[in-house]
């Protein structure tokens, strides 16, 4: 009797050491948290022209502060933009509905996420809500595109400025 | 000479073929054994309680190491906070499930295949049959499940001290940022990681104890023969993890 019970202690003991890893694996290494256990949620969908690399599980963060996070990203054909669901803490219910959300980047390289900013409406956003004002995330080679146009234009203008007028007009359409 | 190669190559068939047979045999008889749990539990101790200090060893400098390597690799492209995403990916989905697979061959696999090679060598599991218990259900099966339900338990355990370990050299030692170390490996691991490497722990956790169980099974009834069936039963194990090993990664990517 006594030794059967230290062997189940043992075992006993080994189970629950080898299931509380795993539980540390799936929720402390990963960006799941104790989405299981978690406080309770609700929805809001964003739409965004570009959303550039914005993974599902990244932040959804309001000065800073992280609420929520992007549940699922879907892609609507009717007029082609990203629709991203965000997942956001009851705690947090009171954003407003002219608030906006964009898509910013974490360091120079880091990963996306989306930050809200409180518009001044008195009423809330409520579950399954849209945010309608949004800003498509800043997307490097845009940015060295538009650099590249605006130096050959200023280039165009210094050598020939009649020859190039039409040109940078073209240009911004 | 082809002769020769050709009869190696149906003895292997064989063997493949019989080891399935034995799997079918063993899970056959699961059922009934599932209902005298006090017999695998004693088994999980076995197989599983008694490897965990040679896991928790392993691991704390198997991720000592990984934080030790790299370290010395990140710092050349100034990425030391990348750190935790390396060890962390590198333990839960490749080095976890196979160290683990392969020091649980040699830990527990050789210990059932010897146990079983005894048991055959000293008529146990005939004298067992006489007495109208079925050594399968009673002896095998028992084992068999014991070392299913260990191995993932201690892949989990291996990976959650080897990530301690390589934060241990990381951040206490070379002095990358703490938040950061965590806050990258939470945003870049991702549950398909963690998954996979249950996958892997699971099928290896299979391989090794039906490899073990069967090769002690129907080991020769001699000294000789339990010697040689605990040696094959470490050499079958480590070459059928790595193949599992490379196949399962391959179903993952």
């Amino acid at each position: 009797m006594r030794k059967s019970r230290t062997l189940n202690l043992g075992t006993g003991s080994f189970v629950l050491l080898g299931f509380a890893a795993l539980f540390f694996l799936t929720t402390q290494t990963t960006s799941r948290g104790l989405a299981i256990f978690g406080p309770a949620r609700y929805e809001l969908t964003a739409k965004f022209d570009n959303i550039g690399d914005l993974k599902v599980g990244a932040p959804v963060s309001m000065s800073g502060v992280e609420i929520g996070r992007v549940a699922k990203i879907d892609f609507d054909s009717n007029d082609y933009k990203a629709v991203v669901l965000l997942r956001v803490n009851e705690r947090y219910n009171k954003i407003p509905t002219d608030s906006d959300a964009s898509i910013y980047t974490q360091g120079l390289l880091g990963g996306k996420f989306i930050g809200l900013t409180a518009g001044g409406a008195d009423t809330y956003l409520k579950d399954k809500g849209q945010i309608d004002f949004t800003q498509s995330a800043f997307v490097l080679e845009n940015l060295i595109g538009q650099v590249l146009a605006n130096f050959t234009k200023s280039k165009a203008d210094s050598t020939s400025p009649e020859a190039a007028d039409p040109k940078p007009t073209e240009k911004t359409k | 000479m082809f002769a020769e190669l050709w009869e190696s190559f149906t003895d292997a068939l064989e063997d493949l073929g019989s080891v399935i047979h034995f799997l079918f045999r063993l899970i056959v008889n699961t059922p009934p054994v599932l209902l005298r749990f006090s017999l695998i539990s004693q088994q999980i101790f076995n197989s599983g309680a008694l490897s965990l200090v040679i896991i928790m060893l392993s691991g704390l400098f198997v991720g000592m190491v990984l934080g030790l390597q790299g370290f010395q690799l990140l710092q050349r492209f100034g990425s030391e906070e990348a750190l935790g995403t390396a060890a962390t990916i590198g333990l839960v989905k490749e080095l976890g499930p196979v160290v683990t697979a392969l020091l649980f061959a040699g830990r527990a696999g050789t210990a059932l295949a010897s146990e079983l090679g005894l048991m055959r060598a000293t008529d146990q599991l005939s004298a067992m049959e006489m007495m109208a218990v079925d050594p399968i259900r009673r002896v095998v099966v028992p084992r068999f499940l014991g070392g299913v339900i260990a191995m993932p338990l201690l892949a989990a355990i291996f990976s959650v001290i080897g990530i301690y370990g390589a934060q241990l050299v990381g951040v206490q030692i070379m002095g990358v940022d703490s938040g950061s170390f965590w806050s990258q490996m939470r945003s870049a691991v991702g549950l398909t990681d963690v998954t996979e490497g249950i996958a892997k722990s699971l099928a290896f956790g299979v391989a090794c104890s039906l490899i073990a169980v069967y090769q002690g099974y129907y080991a020769t009834p001699t000294a000789e023969g339990v010697g040689r069936a605990t040696t094959s039963t470490v050499v079958t194990s480590a070459v059928v993890i790595l193949f599992l090993d490379y196949l399962i990664t391959a179903a993952f990517l």
